[in-house]
């Protein structure tokens, strides 16, 4: 995880099509620019980069389905509560469900874990539109690094 | 009014906040109820939940952008509720 880049998924562990589920993990990393102002001496990963973590396993369940023809761009967060904190150096397993694929959108229900205990969840809500120009090389490029590619084979 | 139209009319007027009052089957979703897109997409979800069905978002969308259907076929309530039924009866046949 790297939260500066907006990488927040390490692995992709599983890709379930059957049941349209993802499982993903992520440790958050020992020291980060972000932990400098949130907060001074108590460094917790904002609720806001937890709500991306979730996105990009939405997103990335709903490229591995649609074998990488759609581009998914977060459009709505719902129901989103935040359970407890999460420091450095946790470890986070990223579960996402396809609920709903509509024309045109999908909504995921996403969860995140910590050592079996529930850190955060929400439902989700994508547009799913043609790819821009040039970012469909870059999607396929960052799920091949996170084992993305090998799950979907 | 049909029970399709009350149940529509109820979605959008919670989804949208526009009070329920002022959704007839003559109103056009855009012109006269200022839903924009994004809203759409959040009552099309509430409709599909409802009544189980997709609704072919898409491929409305490029029949009016290409001149084959007017906007009204597919925004104006009573002809969404048209389509809705229709998608309904598809469903059950």
């Amino acid at each position: 995880m790297r939260l500066e880049y907006f990488e927040m998924i390490d692995r992709v562990t599983r890709l379930d099509r059957p049941e349209r589920r993802i499982e993903a993990t992520s440790t958050v990393p020992t020291a980060s620019p972000v932990f400098e102002g949130h907060f001074p001496g108590h460094p917790l990963v904002p609720g806001v980069l937890l709500t991306e973590t979730m996105a990009q396993a939405s997103g990335y369940l709903v490229l591995g389905l649609m074998n990488f023809t759609h581009m998914p761009f977060l459009m709505a967060v719902d129901k989103a509560r935040f359970r407890t904190f999460v420091g450095p150096d946790t470890v986070l397993t990223v579960t996402a469900q396809l609920e709903h694929e509509g024309s045109g959108y999908a909504v995921t229900k996403a969860k995140i874990h910590a050592e079996n205990k529930p850190i955060c969840d929400a439902e989700l809500r994508f547009r799913i539109m043609p790819f821009p120009a040039g970012m469909d090389e870059l999607m396929r490029a960052q799920a091949r690094r996170i084992g993305l590619l090998a799950e979907a084979a | 009014m049909s029970s399709t139209f009350e149940t529509v009319a109820g979605i959008i007027s919670e989804t949208a906040d526009i009070p329920r009052e002022q959704i007839t089957p003559e109103s056009h979703a855009i012109d006269d109820l200022g839903i924009d897109s994004l809203a759409f997409l959040d009552i099309a979800f509430a409709i599909d939940k409802a009544f189980g069905i997709k609704l072919p978002l898409e491929q409305w969308t490029q029949e009016v952008n290409e001149g084959k259907a007017p906007a009204e076929e597919y925004f104006v309530l009573k002809n969404l509720v048209a389509h809705i039924d229709a998608l309904i009866a598809a469903k059950s046949a």
